[in-house]
């Protein structure tokens, strides 16, 4: 229990179309991640399925039911929020309990829930403190926990990881993951980092401008991204493109090599080029490099390597590795 | 603040300029209430004296006291003006709620339409008004008077609330939604106690106008039984006679309650800026 369906949801803002047209079905027990630029429409997506947002048209389908007219608290959905919204004048306790005692659930259930999800998250010591006197991490997980709470059939996360420093961006991460493995629940969640959506998701959806780009595994989108917005959305650093013209690649408009496919040579290669810029992280090394044949590219080397700005290098392409693409930005298989 | 952004004579013209303001802002205060403790005649001799054993005299607050019904007076001015805070405050919030939370057809322009009193002048409607209270037998009740105060108080306060509620995180309301509350509860539960310090504003700048308003009771109030603080001490200003020392005394205690009032909202304010918010 807990599927979700998406039948041609449109919504507009007045004259402004935010979303065009989403189709999408998530399987039961599956963490979907909705990941786009700023602006693409995932996070009013999230709202129409919340049902915080009516959608203009369309319809959204809970578990094989439409629930169009449903307001959120009975959809039997959670969400949690990027600014963790916990209600200032509540406990952490009653953070987490408020909305069973809306549902109107009895107290000992309550508390008995609210003990299950805090022990979970290690907030046990917290239950009578403010939000005030938390800090932010556990305040996500109080969030986290409210959600918990109602044992819903579907969760929602909206960019719940953005207001956490890095370290405990990882942590919440690694935690989210296990929560999904205890719980095998059904979540959803919307990020623009592609690091987030990498990691944790059974399947992205990528969106653009109000259109779904491409859903498959993180390793499908990887491997075979279907148009050139996908194939530059995933992967860090971007993947390198350049026009077929000037590869003289016939038959394709744009060809599509990511940085970590290319490998260099001081010898010999088949694009020459001279080294604009040199990162040294350590396990990886990044090369901007300025070729004579094909123009700027980026090159990705595993582990350390001692090259420097204007040093004359050879970058050839890994055969197999080449994405090529036609006129309107579509992979050509 | 680090020293590096303070300097002496900054701090100080800072400081000069401020006293002066405080000085020239309280000078008509404490002139009221020194000249309220002296007898009539020293009052003109040398009114910026303070009284001494020879001119101190209580008479105005004897003549206040004992003539006239001041305690009623008091009382009707804290009705009509607490009444009319607890309109304003009540019924701007709800509407500022509505104009910031929820997208309508016409929004905008009822915001306009509501926004419109802070320019106009209610006193250029007193004609109309009188004819309106006087149609539904008002005249002459403090309900007159309230009514007027809060229609008066409401544009300034939908003004500023809605401002202010724009700010409050969709995402508290969005989780109260959520959870099942309704919008009274989220309206009452989570977003007013976070606009409380604009509250504490917009009581303030609706109070002092009606405590010290003399037009409205004078023109819809003027019995006996209604007169507020401010019309009642018109009592001891004569054509030919002024009883100063009455006057003086009768100002002086005005003041009092409206202070208190003051420094009640005031805590508010400040409890509102230092509770914790959201984040």
């Amino acid at each position: 229990m807990g599927s979700l369906r998406l039948e041609n949801i449109r919504k507009s803002f007045g004259k402004v179309e935010v979303l065009k047209g989403i189709d999408l079905e998530v399987k039961d027990g599956e963490f979907v991640i909705f990941v786009g630029p700023s602006g693409c429409g995932k996070s009013t997506l999230l709202r129409v399925i919340a049902g915080l947002e009516d959608a203009t048209s369309g319809n959204v389908l809970i578990d094989g039911e439409a629930v169009d007219h449903v307001p959120p608290a009975k959809r039997g959905i959670a969400m949690v929020f990027q600014s963790y919204a916990l209600y200032p004048h509540l406990n952490v306790r009653d953070n987490m309990g408020l909305g069973l005692k809306q549902a109107g659930r009895p107290k000992a259930e309550i508390g008995e829930r609210v003990a299950v999800a805090s022990k979970m998250l290690g907030l046990d010591k917290y239950l009578d403190r403010r939000p005030a006197e938390l800090s932010g991490g556990q305040r996500q997980r109080v969030a986290i926990g409210r959600a918990i709470v109602r044992s819903p059939k579907l969760f929602l996360f909206d960019e719940p990881l953005s207001n956490l420093d890095a370290a405990l961006r990882v942590n919440t991460r690694l935690e989210i993951a296990k929560l999904h493995r205890e719980l095998s629940a059904t979540m959803i969640y919307v990020t623009h980092d592609q690091v987030e959506a990498m990691t944790l998701a059974d399947r992205i959806a990528i969106l653009n401008e109000g259109r779904i780009e491409q859903v498959g595994t993180p390793m499908e989108l990887y491997n075979r991204p279907a148009n050139l917005f996908v194939a530059g959305f995933i992967g860090s650093p971007k993947m390198n493109f350049i026009p077929a013209a000037t590869l003289r690649d016939g038959g394709a408009s744009t060809v599509g090599i990511r940085p970590e496919h290319i490998t260099v040579d001081a010898q010999e290669g088949r694009w020459k080029g001279t080294v604009l810029h040199a990162e040294h992280l350590g396990a990886d090394t990044i090369l901007y490099l300025d070729t004579e044949q094909a123009g700027f590219l980026t090159v990705r080397l595993f582990g350390e390597h001692r090259f420097g700005t204007d040093d004359v290098l050879y970058a050839t392409p890994q055969p197999e590795r080449i994405y090529r693409f036609d006129d309107d930005g579509k992979a050509i298989a | 603040m680090s020293k590096a952004r303070t300097s002496p004579v900054r701090s100080a013209a800072a400081h000069a300029i401020l006293i002066t303001y405080t000085v020239v802002a309280l000078f008509p205060v404490l002139v009221i209430i020194i000249n309220s403790f002296k007898e009539r005649r020293a009052i003109f001799r040398s009114p910026l004296s303070l009284p001494n054993a020879e001119s101190f005299s209580l008479i105005g607050y004897d003549t206040v006291l004992a003539q006239g019904d001041f305690l009623l007076y008091f009382q009707n001015s804290l009705i009509v003006t607490v009444m009319s805070i607890t309109g304003v405050l009540l019924f701007g919030a709800m509407a500022a709620f509505a104009l910031a939370e929820y997208r309508f057809r016409g929004n905008p322009l009822m915001a306009l339409y509501l926004a419109l009193g802070i320019m106009i002048p209610i006193r250029l409607g007193t004609v109309a008004i009188l004819q309106m209270m006087v149609a539904g037998g008002l005249v002459n009740t403090l309900t007159a008077l309230i009514l007027v105060y809060t229609a008066q108080g409401l544009p300034l306060a939908i003004f500023i609330l809605s401002e202010f509620m724009k700010q409050v995180s969709d995402d508290l309301k969005n989780a109260g939604r959520m959870d099942g509350l309704s919008e009274y509860r989220i309206f009452f539960r989570l977003v007013l106690p976070l606009v409380r310090p604009a509250m504490a504003t917009v009581a303030v700048f609706t109070m002092i106008p009606i405590w010290n308003d003399l037009w409205f009771p004078l023109i819809l109030a003027p019995a006996e039984s209604t007169k507020t603080i401010t019309l009642g001490a018109q009592v001891f200003i004569g054509q030919f006679v002024t009883n100063w020392n009455a006057v003086l005394a009768a100002l002086s205690l005005a003041i009092l309650p409206v202070l208190i009032l003051y420094l009640i909202f005031s805590r508010q304010l400040i409890r509102g800026i230092t509770s914790g918010a959201v984040k």
